[in-house]
C-alpha cells in the first residue's frame, strides 16, 4: 500500500490497496472528525487547501471500460480531483460494461459495501433506488447543473422524480455511413428517413457493392433493445410503458420498429448475422468494408476513422439518426450518471467527486471519445472545429433522445424483449406475436 | 472390483494391533472434509436459506417466509424446463463426443508409433488454453464475417456462402458443443490414457499370445479393467456439462432468442436480471439435484461394475 | 480363435500386410487428431502476430502481410507496459501462486481421502463421497453471493487467499473422485502384501500405492492445477485490482473499450496457456516413467 503515491502506474497501486481499503475505509468512518473540526489555530487564508487537516479518507469507485471516457481519460480527472483534495484517495475499478450491473448489485447488497460512488445505465436508477443501493440526492444537485445540463442526460440519474445521481456521460447511437459506397451506388446527400436508408441499402445492394449494406447490433443483449428503441423513436413513439404500467410496445412504435427490423432482414438488406453481434461487430463489419451503413454509440468515430483498425477510415460519414416523415430523427439515451451509495462512509466527498467528474471543464477538457453534457459546449467554436458535422449531429441529436421504461423491473423486461425480438426477427413468430407474449406476460415481470 | 477385496480381513501386521478401520478412514477423510467443508458449508447452508424465502432486491425489508414455493415455482414454470432441456442436450452431446474421441485418442496414444509422443505433448494445448480464450477464440472462428471458419468452408467450397453460425438459434448450440469438446476432449483422453497405463501388459501379451484380435483385445480384457475409469469420467463430466455457464456466456449470452440459454444461464439471469436472488438459489439447489440424480445413476451403474 | 499353426508362410504375410494397414490406419488417426487439435491452436498463434486488418479481411488472408510480435514484447518484457500488459504480468504471477497451492493442499487431502474412500470400509461411506461430490455439483452461480458475504467479513476480498481457500474446496473433490477410481483399479493384493510386511495403511499408501498409481497422480495434479489454473466466474467477482486478478479475469479485461481486440487476447493465451504445457511436458516423460519402472507387476 505505501507505493500508491508513485506516479507510474498509480491507478494499479491505488487500486492495490482495494481491498485493504474496504476495512481502512470502515475503520476511518468510524473515527474521522467531521471536516470542519479543523485546529481554530489555523490560517484561514489557504484557499482551496482548506481540509488539508481532515483526516484522509478514501473512496472506492467503479466504472466501465468501454465507450465513453476511456480509462487514461477517468484516471486523469481523478488525479486533478485529488490534487486539489489532497485528503482523498480514490481506488478505482475498471470492469466489462457487461460485469457492471452485477458487481455493483453482488458488492452493495451485502454487508457494509463496497463501492462509495458506482456508474449507473440509464435504466438502472429505477431498480438501483428501489433497491436502496444509490442515495437520493436531489437537494445537494447545483443549480448550475441542473439548468445547464442536456434534459436527455438527466434520464440517467432521475427516476419517481427525485435525483439519483450526478449525470456524466450523454450519448446515443449516431448513423455511420460509407460515404464512398453511397456515392458509387448513385446516391446522393445522407439518407434523411429510414425509407431512404432501405433505399440506398437496396441500391448498393443491387450494384453488388457488398451482400448486406445494414449490419445491427442485435444479439440478445442490451444492444438490441437500443436499437429497437431508437427506431421507434420516430415509428410511432418509443413510450413502451404508459404511467399506469400497462405495455405499450406492442403497438405504434414498438411494433412498427419491429416490422421495419423484420422486413430489412427478409429483403436481404440486414445482415443476418447481427443477430448475432454486438456493437464491435458492427464498427468491425463497417470497418472491414463488409456493410455501408449502421448505428453505433459516439466511440464509433474514432475507431471507423482509425487506419489501425478500419479498412474505410476517411470514407465514414456521420450523422444523427435518420427519421421518418412526421418525426426528424430520434437517438436513444445512452447516458450514464455517477451515483453515491446509500452504504457510503464518505458521501459528501463522494458526491463532490462526482460533481468534478461531471463539470463542464472537466468534460470539455476529456472529448476526444465523448460529447460534453453541457449546452454551452457546442457553441464553443474552439471544441467544435475539430468534427463540426458531428458535433451539429450530437447537438441535434441531444435534444430529442427517447429512454428506455425506467422501471424497477426493467432487466426482465429488456431481457423477456430481447428474446421477443430475436423470436421475431428469426421467424418464428410475427412481431404482433412476440410482443404481444411480453406484454401478456408483463404483470408477471411487474410482481 | 477391487472394494470387495477390502471386505475380507486384511492380514494382521504382526505385533501392532492396527487401528479399527473407521478410525484410519476418518483419519485419511478428515483433512478433506476440512478443506471442503470450511469453505463451502456456510455458502451452501446460506443459499438454502435464502432459497426459501421470496427475497426480491427491488423491495428490501419485504422478504417473507415462502417455504418451498421458489421450488414450485421453477418446477412448474416453461422457462425452467426449456433451459433444462437445453442443458441435457449440451450434456449428452458434449460428454458423448468427448468421451467417444477421448478414448479414442488414449488408445492411440497408448499404441507403440512412432512421434506419439508429439501427440501426447500437444494434446495439452487445447485444456491449457484458458475457458475464456477458447470461447472468444471459437467465437472469432465462428464469426459470421470475418471468421476463419466461413473462410475455411468457402474457399474448400464445402459451403456457397458466409454462414452465421452463432446467430442462428439451429446451429449456435453446435457450435458451443464443438468449442466444449476442443477444449475438453484431452482431459477425457489424458485421464485414460494414464487409466490404459495401469492395464497389465503381461494379461495383455497372454491374451495375444491366445490370439486374441485388437477388438476382442479391448471388448475383453482393456475396456473392463478401465470401466471404473470411464464411469469417472463420465460424471465428472456431466457435472460439468450440465452447469456450463462461462463458455455460454461468452460465445452467445444464451441467445440466439435464448436457443443457447442453458440451466446456470437461467439461474444467472433470475438472480441477477431479475433481482430475485430467492429463486436463484432455489435454481442453484435443483441444478445440483438434477446433477445428484444423473451421478446417483452412474454410481449404480459404477458399482454394479465394481462388485 | 486359436490362429492355426499350420502353413507359416501365408499366414505370415497376411500377418505383415495385417500389421501395415493397421499401422497405416494408426497413423492416419493420429495426424488427423494432430491436425484437429492443433488447427485453432495455429489460428491463435498466426491471430497474436497478425495486424488487426488482417484479422478482418476478406477473403481472409491466412498468412498475414503484417507480421509482428509486438504484442508478445507489449504483454511480457517491454517496458513502460501499459494498464492491460501490467495487469496481464501481476496476473501470470498471481495465477501461478494460486493454482500451484491449490494443486498442493487438493492432492494431498485429495488421494488420502481417496484412499479412504477406495480401500477402506467404514459405515456412511457411500453418502460421504456423495456429499463431497454435492459440493462440486452446484453450480457457483448458487453461491457466488453467500461467498462474496463471507470473504467480505473474513476481510479476505480481492486477496489471493479467498480464490485459493474456493478452489481448493472445489479441487479437492475433483482430485477425491480421481484418484479414488485410480486406486480402485489398482490391485488390492498390492497393499495387503504391503500390510503383512507391516506397514501401516498409510505407510502402504505412500509406499505402494502412490508410485504405482503415479501416471493417474500427475495427470490428476496436472489436471487441478489447470482447474484452479482457468476458473473465471468466481475470480470476477471476487478480484477488484493486480493484487488478486488472475489470468482469466485479466484476459478477460482485454475487451476494452473498442472492443475486443482479439490479436491481443491471441497473444495473451498463448502465453497463458504456456505454464500448464511446459508442466505438461515435464510431466509426459514421468508418467512414461511410472509406467516402465512400477507398472503393475500383479
Amino acid at each position: 500500500m505505501t507505493d500508491h503515491r508513485r506516479p507510474r502506474g498509480a491507478r494499479r497501486a491505488l487500486g492495490l490497496a482495494a481491498g485493504m481499503a474496504i476495512a481502512l475505509s470502515a475503520c476511518a468512518g468510524a473515527a474521522s472528525p467531521s471536516p470542519s473540526v479543523a485546529p481554530s489555530g489555523a490560517p484561514s487564508g489557504a484557499p482551496s487547501v482548506a481540509p488539508s487537516t481532515a483526516a484522509p479518507i478514501t473512496l472506492n469507485t467503479i466504472w466501465m471500460k468501454q465507450a465513453a471516457y476511456s480509462e487514461d481519460d477517468v484516471n486523469a480527472m481523478l488525479k486533478a480531483f485529488t490534487d486539489e483534495n489532497p485528503t482523498i484517495t480514490v481506488n478505482t475499478e475498471f470492469v466489462q460494461y457487461e460485469a457492471l450491473h452485477d458487481k455493483i448489485v453482488t458488492a452493495q447488497i451485502t454487508g457494509s459495501g463496497q463501492y462509495d460512488l458506482v456508474l449507473m445505465d440509464t435504466p438502472w436508477p429505477a431498480e438501483f433506488a428501489d433497491a436502496q443501493i444509490v442515495k437520493d440526492i436531489t437537494d445537494q444537485v447545483p443549480a448550475d447543473f441542473k439548468s445547464g445540463v442536456f434534459d436527455s442526460a438527466w434520464t440517467a440519474a432521475t427516476y419517481k422524480d427525485r435525483i439519483w445521481g450526478v449525470p456524466w456521460i450523454n450519448d446515443t447511437k449516431f448513423f455511420f455511413y460509407n460515404k464512398k459506397m453511397l456515392a458509387d451506388a448513385g446516391v446522393t446527400g445522407v439518407p434523411k428517413t429510414w425509407d431512404d436508408v432501405l433505399a440506398a441499402a437496396k441500391a448498393i445492394k443491387d450494384k453488388n457493392l457488398v451482400k448486406y449494406p445494414l449490419v445491427w447490433s442485435w444479439t440478445q443483449a442490451e444492444a438490441v433493445i437500443c436499437d429497437w428503441t431508437e427506431l421507434a423513436g420516430v415509428m410511432g413513439g418509443a413510450d413502451f410503458i404508459d404511467t399506469s404500467g400497462a405495455a405499450k410496445f406492442n403497438t405504434g412504435g414498438g411494433l412498427a420498429a419491429l416490422q421495419f427490423m423484420k422486413k430489412s432482414i427478409d429483403d436481404g438488406l440486414t445482415n443476418p448475422a447481427s443477430l448475432g453481434f454486438v456493437e464491435d461487430d458492427v464498427n468491425k463489419t463497417i470497418g472491414a468494408g463488409q456493410a455501408a451503413m449502421g448505428l453505433n454509440w459516439t466511440y464509433g468515430y474514432n475507431v471507423l476513422n482509425d487506419p489501425a483498425t478500419s479498412s474505410v477510415a476517411g470514407d465514414i460519414g456521420v450523422a444523427a439518426a435518420p427519421g421518418t416523415a412526421s418525426t426528424p430523427t430520434a437517438g436513444v439515451n445512452g447516458g450514464m450518471s455517477i451515483a453515491v451509495t446509500t452504504k457510503s462512509q464518505h458521501p459528501d466527498e463522494a458526491l463532490k467527486l462526482a460533481l468534478w467528474m461531471a463539470s463542464q471543464p472537466m468534460q470539455e477538457k476529456y472529448d476526444a471519445n465523448t460529447f460534453p453534457m453541457w449546452k454551452t459546449s457546442f457553441d464553443k467554436t474552439d471544441l467544435t472545429a475539430k468534427a463540426p458535422d458531428f458535433w451539429a449531429a450530437a447537438d441535434n441529436a441531444f435534444g430529442g433522445l427517447v429512454a428506455r421504461p425506467i422501471v424497477p423491473y426493467y432487466t426482465k423486461l429488456s431481457s423477456a424483449l430481447q428474446v421477443a425480438i430475436q423470436e421475431a426477427l428469426k421467424g418464428s413468430k410475427t412481431p404482433q406475436q412476440a410482443l404481444d407474449e411480453v406484454a401478456a406476460k408483463l404483470p408477471d415481470l411487474q410482481q | 472390483m477391487t472394494t470387495e477385496a477390502v471386505l475380507s480381513p486384511a492380514p494382521r501386521a504382526r505385533g501392532r494391533r492396527p487401528w479399527p478401520e473407521t478410525w484410519v478412514a476418518a483419519a485419511f477423510v478428515a483433512p478433506a472434509a476440512l478443506v471442503v467443508v470450511l469453505v463451502v458449508i456456510v455458502p451452501l447452508a446460506r443459499a438454502l436459506w435464502m432459497s426459501l424465502f421470496d427475497i426480491v432486491l427491488t423491495r428490501p425489508g419485504v422478504e417473507p417466509f415462502v417455504g418451498l414455493d421458489n421450488y414450485v415455482d421453477q418446477l412448474t414454470s416453461a422457462d425452467f424446463w426449456g433451459a433444462t432441456g437445453r442443458a441435457l442436450f449440451f450434456t449428452i452431446t458434449s460428454t458423448t463426443l468427448e468421451l467417444g474421441f477421448g478414448l479414442g485418442l488414449a488408445l492411440l496414444m497408448d499404441q507403440p508409433l512412432r512421434f506419439r509422443w508429439l501427440l501426447r505433448s500437444v494434446i495439452i494445448l487445447p485444456w491449457a488454453l484458458p475457458t475464456i480464450v477458447n470461447a472468444l477464440m471459437w467465437r472469432w472462428i465462428d464469426n459470421a464475417e470475418y471468421g476463419s471458419l466461413n473462410a475455411l468452408l468457402t474457399q474448400t467450397g464445402l459451403i456457397a456462402d458466409y454462414q452465421p453460425w452463432l446467430s442462428n438459434s439451429d446451429t449456435a448450440m453446435w457450435m458451443i458443443v464443438i468449442a466444449d469438446v476442443w477444449k475438453m476432449t484431452p482431459l477425457c483422453a489424458i485421464l485414460l490414457l494414464a487409466a490404459l497405463q495401469t492395464v497389465d501388459r503381461e494379461v495383455v501379451e497372454v491374451a495375444q499370445v491366445d490370439g486374441a484380435g485388437p477388438l476382442q483385445l479391448f471388448r475383453h480384457i482393456v475396456l473392463p479393467l478401465i470401466t471404473p475409469v470411464v464411469l469417472i469420467v463420465l460424471v465428472l463430466r456431466t457435472m460439468e456439462a450440465f452447469k456450463v455457464f462461462d463458455i455460454v456466456w461468452i460465445m452467445t449470452h444464451g441467445g440466439p432468442a435464448n436457443s443457447t440459454q442453458t440451466i446456470a444461464i437461467y439461474a444467472y439471469q433470475t438472480a441477477y436480471q431479475g433481482f430475485d436472488f430467492g429463486r436463484g438459489a432455489a435454481l442453484g439447489y435443483l441444478i445440483a439435484l438434477v446433477i445428484m440424480v444423473l451421478a446417483a445413476i452412474y454410481l449404480r451403474l459404477l458399482g454394479r461394475v465394481g462388485r | 480363435m486359436a490362429i492355426a499353426n499350420g502353413s507359416v508362410r501365408p499366414t505370415a504375410r497376411g500377418r505383415r500386410a495385417r500389421r501395415l494397414a493397421r499401422s497405416a490406419f494408426l497413423y492416419l488417426a493420429m495426424v488427423i487428431a494432430l491436425v484437429v487439435v492443433l488447427a485453432p491452436f495455429a489460428w491463435l498463434l498466426i491471430s497474436s502476430v497478425a495486424a488487426p486488418v488482417d484479422l478482418l479481411a476478406r477473403p481472409l488472408r491466412w498468412i498475414p502481410e503484417h507480421v509482428s510480435i509486438d504484442r508478445f514484447v507489449e504483454l511480457t518484457i517491454g517496458s513502460a507496459p501499459n494498464d492491460q500488459a501490467q495487469g496481464f504480468r501481476s496476473a501470470l504471477v498471481n495465477s501461478t501462486v494460486i493454482a500451484t497451492t491449490v494443486t498442493a493442499v487438493a492432492m494431498v487431502v485429495g488421494t488420502l481421502a481417496a484412499y479412504a474412500f477406495a480401500r477402506l470400509r467404514f459405515p456412511g461411506r457411500g453418502w460421504l463421497i456423495l456429499a463431497f461430490m454435492a459440493t462440486y455439483m452446484l453450480p457457483p452461480i448458487a453461491l457466488i453471493l453467500p461467498l462474496f458475504q463471507i470473504m467480505g467479513a473474513l476481510d479476505l476480498r480481492d486477496t489471493k487467499v479467498a480464490l485459493i481457500l474456493i478452489y481448493s474446496s472445489f479441487v479437492t473433490p475433483f482430485v477425491i473422485w480421481i484418484m479414488r477410481g485410480y486406486i480402485a483399479s489398482i490391485p488390492s493384493d498390492l497393499d495387503d502384501a504391503a500390510r503383512v510386511d507391516g506397514c501401516s495403511r498409510l505407510g502402504a499408501l505412500v509406499r505402494v500405492i502412490v508410485p504405482v498409481a503415479a501416471p493417474g497422480l500427475l495427470s490428476t495434479a496436472l489436471l487441478a492445477f489447470l482447474m484452479a489454473w482457468d476458473e473465471f466466474l468466481y475470480a470476477l467477482v471476487l478480484t477488484s485490482t493486480n493484487a488478486s486478478k488472475t489470468l482469466p479475469v485479466a484476459l478477460n479485461d482485454f475487451i476494452g473499450r473498442f472492443g475486443l481486440d482479439f490479436g491481443l487476447l491471441a497473444t495473451g493465451g498463448v502465453i497463458a496457456a504456456l505454464p500448464p504445457v511446459i508442466i505438461a511436458f515435464a510431466f509426459q516423460r514421468h508418467i512414461v516413467a511410472g509406467l516402465t519402472s512400477g507398472g503393475v507387476k500383479g
